[in-house]
C-alpha cells in the first residue's frame, strides 16, 4: 500500500508539483475554452490570458509565504 | 518550419539542463565510490527511459490529433508552468539558484558518507544513485520528447534533439572532469518554461476546439506573450521583494 502511494506522490509531483491550483486552473480554463468553442466563440484568447492569471496568483503565494518564513 | 526549429531547441535545451543536473550526480558516485557500479546504474536508467519513449511515442501516433492536442496541452501546460514559476521564484530571489558545484559537493560526501560495499563485486549504493539520479531527470526529458514529438510528428526529431544534448553534455563532462557550473542552467530552466507553456496553451486550444488567428505561426506570438508576462512578473516580484526588505529593515 505504501508502495502504491509513493508511486502515486511521484506522478503527483511531477504533473502537478508545488501548487495544485495551477493544474486545476488549468483544467477549468481547458473546459471553458472547450465549452465556448462548441457554442460557436473562438475563444483563442482565454488560454493565454488564464494561464497568465493563474501563474501570476502562484508566484504572489510563493512569495507571501516565503516572505512568512 | 519554424514550429519545428522551435520544437528542436526546445527538446535540445530541456534535455541539456537534465543532463547537466545528472552528470553531476554521475560523476560526484562515481568520482568517490568507482565507476563500474555507477556506469552500471546509468546504463540501466538509459533502458528504462529508451523503452518508455518507444512504447509510448508510437502509441501516442494513434490517438486522434485533436484528442491528443487536448490532453498533451493540459499535461504541458500543468508541467511548463511549474518550470516557469521555479525559474521566475528564483530569477527574482525568492528561491535559491541552483549551482551545480554545491550539488556536486554535497553529493560527494553523501556518497562518501555512505557505507562501504566491502568485497561485493558490485556497489549498490553507487549503482542505486546513478539509476535514480538518471532515472528521474531524464523522465522528464522523456516527457517532453513523447509529448512534443507525437504531437508534432516529428519523434525521430525530438529523441535526435533529446540524445544530441545528453552526448554533448556527457563529451563536455569528460572533458571538464568536473561538474558543469558554468552552464547558465538557470536561464536555460526558464527559457524552457516559457517553450513548454506556450507549447501547452497553444496546443491546448486547438484540442478545444480554437482557430489560431494566423494559424501555425500564432505559436510565436503565443511564445512572445508568455516570455513578455514572465519578464513582468519577475521585475514585479523583485519589487516586491526589495519592498519586503525594506519594511523588514524600517521594523
Amino acid at each position: 500500500m505504501s508502495r502504491l502511494r509513493t508511486f502515486g506522490r511521484f506522478w503527483w509531483d511531477f504533473v502537478v508539483g508545488d501548487d495544485w491550483r495551477v493544474a486545476a486552473g488549468v483544467l477549468v480554463a481547458l473546459v471553458a475554452t472547450k465549452l465556448l468553442t462548441s457554442s460557436g466563440v473562438n475563444a483563442w484568447w482565454l488560454l493565454p490570458a488564464a494561464v497568465v492569471l493563474l501563474l501570476a496568483a502562484s508566484l504572489w503565494r510563493a512569495a507571501g509565504k516565503s516572505a512568512a518564513r | 518550419m519554424s514550429s519545428t526549429i522551435i520544437l528542436f531547441l526546445a527538446v535540445f535545451a530541456a534535455s541539456a539542463v537534465e543532463a547537466v543536473e545528472a552528470l553531476t550526480i554521475v560523476l560526484a558516485v562515481g568520482v568517490v565510490r568507482g565507476w563500474r557500479s555507477t556506469l552500471i546504474g546509468v546504463g540501466a536508467a538509459s533502458l528504462v527511459l529508451a523503452a518508455v519513449v518507444a512504447a509510448l511515442g508510437p502509441a501516442l501516433t494513434h490517438v486522434p490529433i485533436s484528442s491528443l492536442r487536448l490532453v498533451v496541452g493540459a499535461l504541458l501546460l500543468a508541467f511548463g508552468l511549474q518550470w516557469l514559476r521555479k525559474a521566475i521564484l528564483r530569477a527574482s530571489g525568492f528561491m535559491a539558484q541552483r549551482d551545480e558545484a554545491i550539488a556536486f559537493e554535497r553529493e560527494r560526501a553523501e556518497a562518501g558518507a555512505a557505507a562501504s560495499h566491502g568485497a561485493s563485486s558490485m556497489d549498490w549504493y553507487s549503482f542505486t544513485v546513478a539509476f535514480k539520479g538518471v532515472l528521474l531527470e531524464g523522465l522528464e526529458v522523456a516527457f517532453i520528447v513523447v509529448t512534443f514529438g507525437s504531437t508534432q510528428g516529428h519523434l525521430g526529431l525530438a529523441i535526435a534533439a533529446a540524445v544530441a544534448a545528453a552526448v554533448l553534455v556527457v563529451v563536455v563532462g569528460v572533458i571538464v572532469r568536473g561538474p558543469l557550473a558554468r552552464v547558465p542552467e538557470n536561464a536555460l530552466k526558464y527559457a524552457v518554461g516559457v517553450l513548454l507553456t506556450s507549447f501547452g496553451t497553444f496546443w491546448g486550444a486547438e484540442g478545444a476546439g480554437v482557430d489560431w488567428p494566423g494559424g501555425d505561426v500564432a505559436i510565436l506570438g503565443v511564445i512572445g506573450f508568455v516570455l513578455a508576462s514572465a519578464f513582468a512578473l519577475t521585475w514585479l516580484l523583485r519589487r516586491r521583494r526589495v519592498e519586503m526588505r525594506l519594511s523588514v529593515e524600517q521594523a
